[in-house]
């Protein structure tokens, strides 16, 4: 097919203007190379994969309390039920495992921490009687003092989640407090703060809450494993990180004797992912039953409920911020705490912890600055990675500070903005430099596209029009040696296939990658194929998490391209006799710049080689392999101060606005117009980056409208379904979003890209709470801003104005 | 519980099957006969990712009892291809890369189907209504409203979007 018919025109606002360049599919506006499969109902995910009639189902039994523990479990009665495999409970699986800190079992062994806990598991034939099986097993517990509050959780007399802390396994870079329910304390310390207050002519002190959300992707979690007889155990699971799980069920399984080379994980397409399926949550428990049951598939399925409470959840957040500034605007002393509520176990969510503490000045030069980022263990469900790592939840309060303080010196807060926002060079909380960016771009373009400065009155009198300008910024959290690799290997028609493991979560990875491979090669994408991963087969990648695969599987697949020419081009010149400097490849042929006429054509001897003059052939089947890994960054800085390391690879900044309408009475919000301009490096795809900023800012915005997870006080998850956790619906999207790409390039990302995924989702909160104190004059600054309490508020403030 | 026979056409194909009583048909139609083009996301109604088109209408295959088949006409995604309208609707949504995850995309589809058959010339409240039973966490839902938009030859920004 003409690959022309496949490039898209670019659309207005959409298309960053830059020089003129000579790429031919890096920049364009491919197609999705996975759209097909998904539009005609034959993209298979994991649930969808067949296994036959041995295939056996579980069902967990769960924990009704936060706290508890277990005194017995008598299984006597599942066992018995007809249809009943086996019943399998923590007695067979002491060994205990996580991401980034060992603090979890398989099953609660003697402990219950949260609701919904798994305390045993039952296979059986069927589902239904797996279910009826889970039923009959009796557990007794003796309940234990709870905490929910990460706040009240800091106090002497607060029950300890983990009293065994101090024997718990972790990554260098996290510092644990044992004894208490601190699982890490991250400390960022840039200047002197002390100074910094005294400088400021005016200092502002507030605290900001964030509640728990839920990834809400639309496919469940699900797995399969099994351990067949000759001790291989294959897992098919629905994940964003099918190396990393490979790594964490060969070390939870070494007691069984399993290692690497014995596990396999097959991952097919995902519905969705934003976090929810990085690491290991419940696939643990299909791989602990594979290996209870040897022989037979066993499937575990998550419904939607243990979907909300039983995988991760974004944590909560208990933010104070205390700022000082000049008159001028400028910023001199930021002291920010952040209390974690991260729940039972932290063993992937202290990351999360860990990369806001180092990040929460935001995308502004703060030279003298405090943080603490604590993760604090409570007895909710387990908190994790999710869309935004920690950056939305912090810039919640950072960004409405900010507004709060331009307000109060009285100046413009887009002006505040701009005067402090961070510059190429500058120096990171953490002593660091920061990459080039865009920041000053995004800004100007959004504050144009949103006419900032000029006030709007609706047509209707009951309604107000507020506006709101924030900025953002977020790094890759990701250890400082996450690596990737690719392999890529041509077919007889000069086709291409090319094997990686970075995760297709609907983002278009695949398609990304097919690009960078056909600007290399010259062959088109349609006849580049990606596949999703099998760990056996292809090659590592760490995770597909923190918008970091454009960047790092992006350069593997790269210098895999870069490679196959450098095999195609030293095999002309062996058979040839034409420098290899001056051979270049277009449309799928050899070319040379000094002998016009020379063509030789991929297809022609990608496979079976070149025949020479005396009839033999040279060369062989052409592939490429490629490797990367940032070399340059360390996670190893002073515990105190957090000087001296290069935790973070580079950071993507940018800027977003609003315009929205709030009637006066209801609370009732519209979004007449939401702006995002990201600084993406490169847009090697214009519409996928489009699709990521539309999507993003609408999952972003639901987190302050709409959604909020509910407990009970005895820390029972109330609305752990889509009727009581409301996610938009297509009538819930804003009038007009505008998506504007900014390239300044990323010097070390493919063609100088840098990621983007998370980003668009994270400036929503403040851009709401700040919209709403533009359009009112109240100020919300717990999330979410329902229309519930910005009603009250204008109540309450309306009242305050009548009594005076 | 005693197992019932029921029949009904799939995707024009004649079904004979024995289900229990308490079978949804979502289960039966993944479970027993290998469509999988209906998702499981919820098992409740909510997300419309089970969607099918059962005598002419979308219903929740989550939400309807095997039984409750027999007899009807039943068209998934798998069988819809040869329908004019949901012909027209994958080449729009190919087009505008409408799907991310594309998880949603078989409900979609098909809701985006009988609104076209009933309404060939929705205006976009009217699109957004009919898909609003579907969930979709991945797009904003902005590619999917456009692509439904232009398959029904209308224009193609309804959102407004520059």
């Amino acid at each position: 097919m003409d690959l022309q018919k496949l490039v898209r025109k670019p659309k207005k606002g959409v298309k960053a203007p830059g020089p003129k360049d000579d790429l031919t599919v890096i920049g364009k506006s491919v197609l999705r190379v996975d759209g097909w499969e998904k539009i005609k109902g034959a993209a298979k995910y994991t649930d969808d994969l067949e296994f036959g009639p041995g295939l056996l189902f579980a069902a967990v039994v769960e924990s009704p309390f936060a706290h508890a523990r277990i005194k017995s479990i008598d299984t006597s009665k599942a066992e018995k039920l007809h249809g009943v495999v086996k019943v399998v409970t923590g007695r067979s699986f002491t060994h205990k495992f996580g991401l980034y800190m060992t603090d979890r079992y398989v099953f609660a062994t003697d402990t219950v921490r949260f609701v919904g806990e798994q305390v045993a598991a039952v296979v059986a034939t069927d589902p239904k009687i797996a279910l009826r099986g889970a039923a009959l097993v009796e557990v007794e517990y003796e309940e234990l003092a709870p905490v929910f509050d990460p706040v009240k959780a800091l106090e002497k007399k607060s029950p300890l989640v983990h009293p065994d802390l101090k024997n718990y396994r972790h990554v260098p870079w996290f510092f644990p407090k044992p004894g208490t329910n601190i699982a890490h304390w991250r400390k960022t310390r840039k200047g002197d703060l002390a100074k910094g207050f005294k400088d400021a002519d005016l200092v502002m002190e507030d605290t900001y809450t964030v509640p728990r959300y839920a990834h809400c992707a639309i496919e469940p979690h699900s797995v399969i494993g099994l351990y067949d007889e000759a001790g291989r155990l294959t897992m098919w699971t629905s994940s964003q990180s099918p190396f990393t799980q490979r790594n964490v069920f060969a070390q939870a399984l070494e007691p069984f004797g399993i290692s690497h080379k014995d596990v396999r994980v097959i991952s097919t397409y995902l519905g969705g992912g934003f976090g929810g399926k990085a690491g290991v949550s419940m696939e643990i428990i299909g791989a602990a039953l594979a290996m209870a049951v040897p022989g037979r598939p066993i499937k575990v399925l998550w419904n939607r409920a243990q979907e909300f409470y039983n995988t991760y959840q974004r944590q909560g957040v208990t933010a104070k911020v205390k700022m000082g500034v000049k008159k001028d605007g400028r910023i001199t002393a930021l002291d920010f705490k952040l209390y974690w509520d991260a729940g039972a176990y932290v063993e992937y969510g202290a990351n999360v912890v860990n990369a806001a503490g180092l990040s929460a000045s935001g995308p502004y030069k703060v030279d003298n600055l405090s943080i603490d980022s604590m993760c604090i263990y409570t007895n909710l469900p387990p908190g994790g990675p999710y869309r935004g790592f920690g950056y939305s939840e912090f810039l919640f309060g950072l960004e409405s500070h900010i507004t709060r303080m331009a307000d109060k010196l009285g100046m413009d807060s887009v002006a505040f903005r701009k005067k402090n926002a961070i510059k190429e060079g500058d120096t990171l909380p953490y002593g660091a430099q920061m990459n080039p960016n865009g920041i000053l771009e995004a800004i100007e373009k959004v504050e144009k596209e949103i006419k900032w400065g000029v006030k709007e009155k609706s047509k209707d009198p009951d309604k107000a029009i507020g506006k709101a300008l924030v900025c953002f910024w977020k790094s890759p959290a990701m250890p400082p040696n996450a690596g990737s690799s690719a392999f890529l290997k041509f077919n007889e028609d000069a086709s291409i296939n090319i094997l990686i493991s970075g995760m297709e979560i609907g983002q278009g990875l695949h398609t990304v990658m097919a690009q960078i491979a056909s600007e290399v090669l010259s062959v088109p994408v349609t006849k580049i194929r990606v596949e999703t991963p099998d760990t056996d087969r292809n090659p590592y990648e760490w995770q597909t998490v923190g918008s970091h695969v454009t960047w790092g599987c992006g350069n593997a697949v790269k210098r895999a391209a870069l490679e196959a020419r450098e095999k195609i081009f030293d095999l002309v010149q062996r058979v040839h006799g034409l420098d290899k400097s001056a051979l270049y490849l277009k449309d799928e042929t050899v070319r040379c710049r000094t002998k016009p006429d020379f063509g030789l054509r991929l297809r022609d001897f990608v496979i079976n080689g070149i025949q020479a003059g005396d009839h033999t052939f040279k060369g062989g089947p052409i592939m490429g392999s490629g490797m990367f890994m940032p070399e340059f960054t360390s996670a190893i800085g002073d515990p105190e101060t957090g000087q001296g390391g290069h935790p973070n690879v580079h950071y993507t900044t940018g800027s977003a606005g609003i315009i929205l309408e709030v009637d006066r009475e209801t609370g009732k919000m519209k979004i007449k117009k939401a702006v995002l301009a990201v600084d993406c490096g490169k847009a090697i795809n214009p519409d996928l980056v489009r699709g990521q900023i539309v999507g993003g800012l609408l999952q972003g915005f639901a987190t302050v409208l709409y959604e909020d997870m509910r407990f009970s006080d005895k820390g029972k998850l109330l609305n752990a379904n889509f009727s009581d956790y409301k996610i938009p619906t297509a009538l819930d999207m804003p009038d007009v979003v505008v998506p504007i790409i900014i390239e300044v390039a990323q010097p070390d990302g493919p063609y100088g890209a840098r990621g983007v995924g998370e980003h668009t989702m994270i400036p929503a909160a403040p851009l709401i709470a700040n919209a709403v104190e533009d359009a009112l004059g109240v100020r919300i600054k717990d999330m979410p801003v329902t229309k519930e309490k910005v009603a009250l508020a204008v109540k309450h403030s309306s009242k305050r104005s009548d009594s005076r | 519980m005693k197992k019932r026979n029921i029949q009904f056409d799939l995707n024009n194909e004649k079904i004979s099957i024995e289900v229990e009583p308490s079978d949804v048909l979502m289960d039966v139609l993944r479970g027993k006969l290998g469509i999988k083009s209906p998702k499981a996301g919820c098992d409740r109604g909510d997300c419309g990712a089970c969607t099918v088109i059962m005598n002419g209408k979308t219903v929740r295959s989550c939400l309807i009892l095997a039984v409750e088949a027999h007899g009807s006409g039943i068209m998934t995604l798998e069988g819809a291809g040869s329908n004019k309208w949901t012909k027209k609707l994958q080449k729009k949504f190919h087009e505008k890369n409408s799907f991310q995850c594309g998880f949603c995309a078989p409900g979609v589809i098909l809701s985006a189907t009988e609104l076209l058959e009933k309404n060939p010339r929705p205006a976009a409240h009217e699109i957004k209504e009919a898909i609003a039973g579907n969930l979709c966490r991945c797009t904003g839902y902005e590619p999917i409203v456009e692509a439904i938009a232009e398959a029904a030859g209308g224009k193609t920004q309804v959102t407004g979007r520059k």
